[in-house]
């Protein structure tokens, strides 16, 4: 089997939709967190992919992904910090508990 | 010299405001010299316009050929402003008699206000109150007349006011700008419709419009104006419905009531229908309706008189009377007529003023004159100088009203019988009333109260101006007052024989009574009372004026006010309470949809991503499908 672009969107829309669904149905802020970053890197997937399968390749999408990556940690530092901060407020990292917006 | 007299005749008015300014902003605290700088101000003013008055005489300025000098004020799309001034007989005679009277009065109340907290405030006001009604007199448009007109309404309002502490004197003061703003409105409109009718508001100017005017569009448009501008003076003036606010304005100190209520400020509304006689001389309707209601007036005001006690309400009613005199005197035609009972009036009635203030304050401020008595010894200066003005405006011979009076008489006769009679009955009325009121306070049985000193620098403007009450009338009549201020034709002094008797006559036979009623007790004036019984008390009760007003604002002002309440209440406040319950509504609703729950938010946002792929996709469909049918024809 010759393993296509298909292949690589196919796996990349499932790890998308597994973060999609992570980010929907979980309680807890830090597997929000990491359900976010799975989704960043399901679009690295994608941008790797078509990378690979340019007709004439160059190198500019990974370079892309090497710039995600970066925006990325510097993200999740910034969504823990925000995390901590949260709990240090609410003694709870549990966002249904965090409602505090409610009209 | 005269030149300068005339070119420089704007500082007559300055001089006064400077001291107000001088002792408003900075000498309030210090009593003497705020009375310095005031008096000295007034008597620069005096100076001046005596230089004015001697330039006009010696210049051969006249009614119809004044002096006349203008600055252009304002500007503005086609409207031109000026403020100018008019110097001729008419208004020099009235820039005399207000800066003397003004000057006297000033020395007056250095005796008369001494000791008073408010002194420097006093002298302020007062001199504020000079020169507006000096730049009344020289204006030279109605403009700037209108101006000086509210400025004069201005300080009347605070010298009424001015014993603030006092609720009575409030009420007076408010009721007197409200009633005279009820005139101003008038006057106002009336200006506004001769700016809009001729393009112009200069005397000058509107006299030499008004013959071609009048040739080619009748004077109807004339009559409205002259009404509305008429108005004006009703309330200024005194006259009928409007001269509520006159007797009431008596809470003021006495030199104010001297000033403002007798000799100047009231006769501002005679002064600017003579200044603007050529307008309401060409409306014959409009001048018998201004002769009706100065006869009315004049009568009105000398039967409220005629029952009244406090002194100085007797003396404001005659004020009434006086200036319903002046006003009959326009009415029929005679401008020399009137303007020479203002020029004596003037004199007398400041006299009358100032000496009732003399006898109040030896009195402590009594006003009731069947509580004083006997007082002929005790003060004789006043006594005698109470006398002159006494016989002044009764019209005996030869004191200065009867030369006045006799004019208006004669000018009444020769045009309307039935408001000649009228003026003679109110001769013989004011007559018998000033009798009474002096009688009254100088003789019959003595008081033992002590009574207060009264001060050379209250007894000399007194006796000043009991000279002029005395000289004044025949040095008129002798220097041919009518020759310098008239309309039309100069009319030469001429005395009517029958008519001279008569006015003469006539006041004798009033003190006779009165010196009967009340000195020698021959009949009782209790007595006399009960007799007129419906009469006495609607003379007693002025006519139940007061009370008449008072119902029609209860009634008219008050209904007006709960309609509108009304209105405001339930229509105005219902619409907008109807629009924030709306916007209060749907805020609650809308606000249910925040949960606050983020991934409730995240999950709609997935639905709205959905719901907008499936659309792009339906839609690039059929866009592909279009393009590719149309590639295919």
């Amino acid at each position: 089997m010759i393993i296509g672009i298909t292949h690589f969107l196919i796996i990349s829309a499932a790890l998308f939709c597994i973060g999609l669904y992570g980010i929907l149905i979980k309680r807890n802020l830090f597997s929000i967190l990491m359900c976010i970053e799975l989704m960043l890197n399901a679009v690295n997937i994608n941008l790797a992919a078509f990378n690979y399968f340019l007709p004439m390749p160059d190198l500019s999408g990974q370079v892309m992904i090497l710039f995600s990556v970066a925006v990325a940690a510097a993200e999740v530092a910034v969504g823990l910090a925000l995390i901590f901060r949260v709990y240090r407020d609410f003694r709870t990292v549990n966002i249904d508990k965090l409602n505090s917006m409610k009209g | 010299m005269e030149y300068f007299a005339l070119t420089n005749a704007w500082l007559i008015p300055l001089m006064p405001a400077i001291a107000f300014v001088l002792i408003g902003l900075f000498f309030k605290r210090w009593s003497a010299l705020s009375a310095c700088i005031a008096v000295f101000a007034s008597a620069v003013s005096f100076i001046l316009a005596i230089f004015a008055a001697i330039a006009v005489i010696g210049s051969g300025i006249s009614v119809d050929a004044p002096f006349v000098g203008h600055v252009i004020w304002a500007e503005a799309a086609g409207l031109h402003f000026e403020m100018g001034m008019l110097i001729d007989p008419l208004s020099v005679m009235m820039l005399f008699v207000v800066s003397l009277v003004s000057l006297l009065v000033q020395i007056y109340s250095i005796g008369y206000m001494r000791g008073d907290k408010s002194f420097g405030r006093f002298f302020a006001y007062i001199s504020l109150f000079s020169a507006s009604m000096l730049g009344l007199n020289i204006s030279a448009n109605f403009l700037q007349m209108y101006i000086f007109w509210e400025l004069v309404g201005l300080c009347s309002y605070l010298l009424i006011g001015f014993y603030y502490q006092r609720i009575a004197a409030r009420e007076a003061a408010k009721k007197a700008f409200i009633t005279t703003r009820i005139g101003d409105f008038g006057l106002l409109i009336g200006i506004l419709l001769l700016q809009t009718v001729f393009g112009t508001v200069d005397f000058l100017e509107l006299r030499q419009l008004l013959p071609s005017y009048i040739a080619s569009y009748g004077t109807g448009t004339l009559t409205i104006i002259g009404i509305l501008l008429f108005i004006g003076p009703i309330g200024k003036s005194g006259q009928f419905p409007l001269h509520v606010w006159l007797p009431d304005a008596m809470e003021g100190p006495a030199p104010v009531s001297a000033l403002i209520h007798a000799a100047t400020m009231v006769v501002a509304g005679v002064y600017l229908v003579a200044r603007a006689y050529f307008l309401f001389a060409s409306v014959p309707a409009l001048l018998e309706f201004i002769a009706w209601l100065g006869a009315f007036t004049a009568f009105f005001g000398a039967s409220i008189a005629i029952s009244q006690r406090e002194i100085k309400r007797i003396l404001a009613y005659s004020t009434i009377s006086q200036l319903g005199y002046m006003m009959l005197a326009l009415g029929v035609g005679s401008l020399t007529a009137s303007l020479f009972h203002l020029f004596t009036h003037a004199f007398f009635k400041a006299l009358l003023f100032l000496c009732a203030g003399a006898v109040m304050h030896a009195m402590n401020d009594e006003a009731d004159i069947f509580k004083m008595g006997g007082l002929r010894k005790k003060i004789p200066i006043v006594f005698i100088t109470m006398t002159i003005g006494v016989l002044a405006i009764s019209g005996v011979p030869p004191f200065a009203g009867f030369f006045s009076k006799d004019e208006i008489l004669s000018a009444a006769l020769s045009v309307n019988t039935p408001i000649y009679i009228i003026a003679v009955i109110t001769a013989f009325m004011t007559a018998f009333y000033m009798a009474r009121l002096l009688f009254v306070v100088f003789f019959g049985e003595k008081t033992n109260m002590r009574l207060h000193h009264i001060s050379c620098f209250m007894q000399i403007p007194l006796v000043l101006l009991a000279v002029l009450s005395l000289v004044s009338g025949l040095g008129g009549y002798i220097y041919d007052f009518g020759y310098w201020i008239r309309f039309g034709a100069p009319q030469p002094e001429h005395m009517d024989i029958s008519i001279a008797v008569l006015s003469a006559v006539l006041p004798l036979l009033a003190f006779i009574l009165a010196w009967n009623i009340y000195v020698r007790k021959k009949w009782s004036a209790d007595c006399i009372a009960a007799r007129m019984g419906v009469l006495y008390t609607i003379s007693f009760h002025k006519y139940y004026i007061d009370e008449f007003y008072a119902v029609l604002c209860r009634f008219f002002i008050d209904g007006i006010g709960r309609v509108m309440y009304f209105i405001d209440i339930y229509i105005i406040g219902g619409i907008i309470n109807v629009i924030s319950g709306l916007v209060l509504f749907s805020s609650t609703l809308l606000g249910k949809i925040q949960t606050g729950q983020t991934q409730r938010y995240a999950a709609a946002f997935l639905c709205g991503v959905i719901i907008l792929l499936l659309c792009g996709i339906l839609y690039f469909n059929k866009i592909s499908g279009i393009t590719a049918g149309g590639g295919v024809l």
